[in-house]
């Protein structure tokens, strides 16, 4: 036994590593803060890139209607419109299939059945958009236009609607948004999944012992209790569309535009990047790079309000429970 | 000064059996491992434990029993600082440690717990084999040699009566064990750094009869080596093993509706569940409440 | 409507004389079963073009596979129907073969996609390890931490684009042509995976459960060594699924790529020069009109979508089990 005065030198000794502990926690410090560092990098970067094209061109970048590059026009309006446009398509598209297949998985699906529709929805997710653009330019795209003629032919005349069908080549606003559509299903359905996971059990059970059908159990207490988290998912698909580039690069068709005719071409701003930024002079780039900036921002701040309703929704939860 | 209750109902200090505060003295008692003086422990706002204090003496075993949610393993967590890994919690009052408080801000934490080791509810052995699991605190400790790695696995398996049953299979994950030998494998890594102290956190409360058992004769063997803390739910057990105990309870604040633990009693244990001096620890080793 | 009020609502006391609950229920029966064939019809939505993509990419990309294929270098000029006999020639091809796949090739595209893949990984799987210990181990709840766990989710929703752009605007500009290369695109691909890796691996350690960590700290372990020792090997299939899942993503990216890498026909394994990768080559080739470019996109399509599907369906196999063994 060692005696006790040995033993208050001990505990009050610095110890062995204390330096080592202090340096590895400065360490992984650091590289929590890279994450930062990233960011405010890519923000100030972009940002200085871009500034000829804030100077230079002022109000006639931020809210002009032409996006010209050969006459020198750069007026983000339309592609601004464009990206919304083919983002909104794919978010409409993916929602409710999303929603469908995550219910499918969590209520419906037999077990043994579950861990392949999730792996087959993983797979989907794995499919590299340049693939999707090719599958999309090449076969979709030719062969969809059978469809956009019938509904075209069918709705054409109405007055007002009819506008919104127009005649297409395959390329179009509609062929970008159904392929981003079906790319961003994967992120919607695995956020929402999770969500449909954190509904008590007890209410549902408590819902079905009630005598509801499944469905009945669905609407009056799967979907009360999911509301933010859904509305979370739905913006982060959203986010994830608005920044799709390749698959729309090669679908949307490289024409700048305001138009209501969506199957008609079109142009978003990560596609206008993609396809002119290494060939540009140096105004035309700090105009694309200025784009950057502004899908920057927008992404951002449809991400953290996704991230927030989430949060949020979580802790209403949790404090509920 | 320190022992004065804050409650009036209670008056720890005159039956505690510890000596005169005084500390010339306190330096000259050579039994005493720890002399808490009026602990208490926060969790934020709320307060868990309350104006404990009591004397720990050396190879004994001192066992906190009480009703759940009156602190004991709030209070004995105090004991080597494993409430610096909980955000929120604050330890007021003082341990002294062979006279040295362990909330001195001198005071190094992870040497603290190097010498005053602990046992948990639930053993927690490491996903690693049997062997690294004792050789786990030694080795980080710097002993390197294989030979010698291997005599204090075996000392410490030995010690932790597990020994025969695992001698042949040591490089197999320590998860493949019952419960009651994933427990005493717990211990047998806890030994394996020669602790003074070792702090038992109701570590027969996931086991069966049987394995219970085995455990309490262990810890009557492991008494001539270690001064050891245990809390546990069952009186029984208590009055088995034990030669002092402590008994807590809940008080409850009818201001803000929250429950504090108190120090109740503290004696030796025999005099305790002959003869409380408390009634509240009367009802309660009688089995008329808790 | 009237079925959303329908779950507070029992079916009625059951009288003796209410014989008509079966048929009252059969409408909520019919709407039930609905509901569940909808299900099934959106799950259907989204298989069935999937199942399109795999399996035209595998009709269209086995009619040019060829071990050949994977090894040779890159025709300079994709976009003509038919490669001249000269080029064929040159290619190490034979002119007296009718199909002009001799002289196809896109190995040095699979060499940029490793080499990019594998400098993206070197930045971003120690660094985005690191984080997520900072965050875990250390930072937990405090508010920094907060901050970085939520600027972290915002990065990952960052579009790629824009990592593209970041360098192309921080590294290629300054240096002019020569700044593209493998490693800018390294740099623009490791920004995408990095927090990635972070979330998911601090995901992973949150499953380590804390009764380990305790047991390593009440032997007087500092947290450093328990975390070297204890929790990151226990958290050790988890993290390597997910950075596994990182790497693929990356793999299959374009949009970064395709600003920081330059061109390159021939095989390039230096991290400086010019460099291509199987996304950009699909990209590149896809816009061209022509059957050669054509059949060379839809060959490196399938080898692209092999790899990044087969490292995913691995890192799945590694997480289900490892979610499995907690």
């Amino acid at each position: 036994m060692t005696t006790s005065t040995e033993r208050l030198d001990d505990i009050t000794a610095p110890g062995r590593g204390g330096r080592a502990d202090s340096a590895f926690r400065s360490l992984a410090l650091v590289a929590g803060l890279s994450v930062l560092a990233i960011l405010a990098l890519i923000a100030v970067t972009t940002t200085q890139q871009g500034w000829r094209a804030f100077t230079v061109l002022g109000g006639r970048y931020w809210f002009g209607a032409t996006w010209n590059p050969q006459a020198g026009r750069f007026g983000i309006l339309p592609l601004v419109y464009g990206t919304f446009l083919v983002a909104t398509i794919a978010v409409v598209a993916a929602v409710p299939v999303s929603l469908g297949i995550a219910l499918f998985s969590t209520e419906v699906c037999p077990r043994r059945l579950r861990t392949v529709t999730v792996t087959v929805i993983d797979v989907l997710a794995a499919v590299p958009s340049v693939v999707f653009g090719l599958w999309g330019f090449r076969v979709l795209a030719p062969r969809i236009r059978g469809v956009y003629a019938a509904i075209h032919g069918a709705l054409g005349s109405v007055p007002g609607l009819g506008r919104l069908f127009g005649t297409s080549s395959g390329r179009s606003f509609m062929t970008a948004g159904l392929v981003v559509g079906l790319m961003i299903t994967p992120i919607v359905t695995a956020v929402t999944r999770e969500v449909f996971a954190t509904v008590p059990r007890n209410d549902k059970e408590g819902a079905l012992a009630l005598g509801a059908t499944r469905w009945e159990m669905i609407r009056g207490v799967v979907f009360p209790h999911s509301t933010g988290g859904i509305s979370g998912a739905v913006m982060l698909g959203l986010g994830r569309a608005l920044g799709e580039t390749i698959a729309v690069v090669l679908l949307v068709g490289a024409n700048p535009r305001f138009g209501a005719n969506l199957f008609g071409t079109g142009e978003t701003m990560p596609a206008q990047i993609a396809r002119q930024l290494n060939e540009a002079g140096p105004l035309f780039r700090s105009a694309l790079v200025g784009l950057g900036v502004v899908l920057f921002i927008v992404t951002i701040a449809v991400n953290s309000s996704a991230r927030a309703l989430v949060t949020f929704i979580d802790r209403r939860t949790r404090g509920a429970t | 000064m320190t022992g004065e209750p804050a409650s009036p109902t209670i008056d720890l200090t005159a039956r505690a059996p510890r000596p005169a505060p005084a500390g010339a003295e306190r330096g000259a008692d050579e039994t005493v491992v720890f002399d808490v003086c009026d602990v208490s422990v926060h969790y934020g706002t709320f307060r868990a434990v309350r104006n404990v204090s009591m004397t720990i003496r050396r190879q004994e075993i001192t066992a906190f029993i009480g009703p759940s949610g009156c602190g004991k393993t709030t209070m004995l967590r105090a004991f080597n600082r494993m409430h610096d890994l909980t955000e929120g919690a604050r330890v007021e009052g003082t341990i002294d440690y062979h006279g040295v408080d362990l909330y001195d801000p001198k005071v190094n934490p992870v040497e603290v717990r190097r010498r005053i080791g602990m046992v948990f509810q639930k053993p927690n052995p490491f996903p690693k084999s049997i062997y690294d699991n004792v050789a786990y605190g030694p080795r980080l400790g710097g002993l390197a040699k294989r030979s010698e790695l291997d005599d204090v696995v075996e000392r410490a398996l030995v010690r932790a009566a597990l020994w025969d049953e695992v001698k042949d299979r040591l490089k197999r994950s320590a998860l493949g064990l019952s419960g009651g030998q994933q427990q005493r494998l717990c211990i047998a890594r806890t030994v394996a750094v020669e602790p003074e102290v070792i702090l038992m956190d109701e570590p027969c409360s996931a086991l069966d009869p049987i394995a219970t058992g085995r455990i309490e004769d262990l810890m009557e063997e492991m008494k001539r080596d270690f001064t050891i803390l245990i809390v546990t739910h069952n009186m029984q057990q208590a009055a088995r093993v034990s030669d002092r105990c402590a008994f807590f309870t809940t008080e409850v604040n009818e201001r803000s509706d929250t429950r504090t633990g108190v120090l109740v009693e503290f004696d030796r244990t025999e005099q305790m569940f002959s003869n409380p001096s408390d009634e509240r620890t009367e009802n309660y080793v009688t089995g008329r409440f808790g | 409507m009237t079925a959303t009020a329908a779950p507070a609502r029992p079916a009625g006391p059951a009288r003796s004389d209410d014989v008509r609950i079966s048929t009252m229920s059969r409408r909520r029966r019919v709407r039930d079963r609905l509901a569940s064939v909808l299900m099934v019809v959106a799950f259907g939505v989204a298989v069935v073009p999937l199942g399109f993509v795999i399996v035209n990419v595998a009709q269209q990309g086995l009619k040019v596979m060829s071990p050949g294929l994977l090894t040779r270098t890159i025709p300079p000029d994709t976009s003509s129907n038919d490669l001249s006999n000269d080029t064929i020639a040159k290619y190490g091809g034979t002119a007296s073969t009718t199909e002009t796949t001799a002289a196809l090739g896109i190995g040095p595209a699979i060499v940029g996609t490793a080499l990019t893949t594998l400098g993206a990984s070197a930045l971003a799987i120690p660094l985005g390890i690191l984080g997520a210990i900072y965050l875990h181990e250390y930072g937990r709840r405090r508010r920094l931490a907060r901050f970085v766990r939520f600027m972290t989710d915002v990065m990952v929703g960052v579009p790629s684009v824009v990592m593209g752009v970041f360098v192309y605007a921080i590294w290629v500009v300054p240096r002019g042509v020569g700044g593209r290369s493998a490693l800018a695109a390294s740099f623009a691909l490791g920004c995408l995976m990095l927090p990635i890796v972070v979330r998911s691996t601090e995901e992973m350690l949150r499953l380590v459960p804390d009764t380990l960590r305790e047991a390593s700290a009440a032997l007087g372990i500092r947290t450093w060594r328990t975390t070297v020792t204890v929790v990151l090997p226990a958290a050790a299939p988890g993290i390597v699924s997910g950075s596994m899942l990182a790497v693929a993503r990356a793999a299959g990216e374009t949009a970064p790529v395709l600003f920081t890498i330059g061109a390159a026909y021939r095989y390039n394994w230096g991290l400086s020069g010019g460099n291509t990768s199987l996304s950009l080559f699909i990209y590149n080739q896809a816009s061209l009109t022509g059957a050669t470019s054509l059949r060379l996109a839809w060959a490196a399509a399938l080898t692209l979508i092999t790899i990044v599907v087969v490292v995913t369906l691995i890192a799945r196999t590694i997480s289900t089990r490892a979610t499995t063994l907690h």
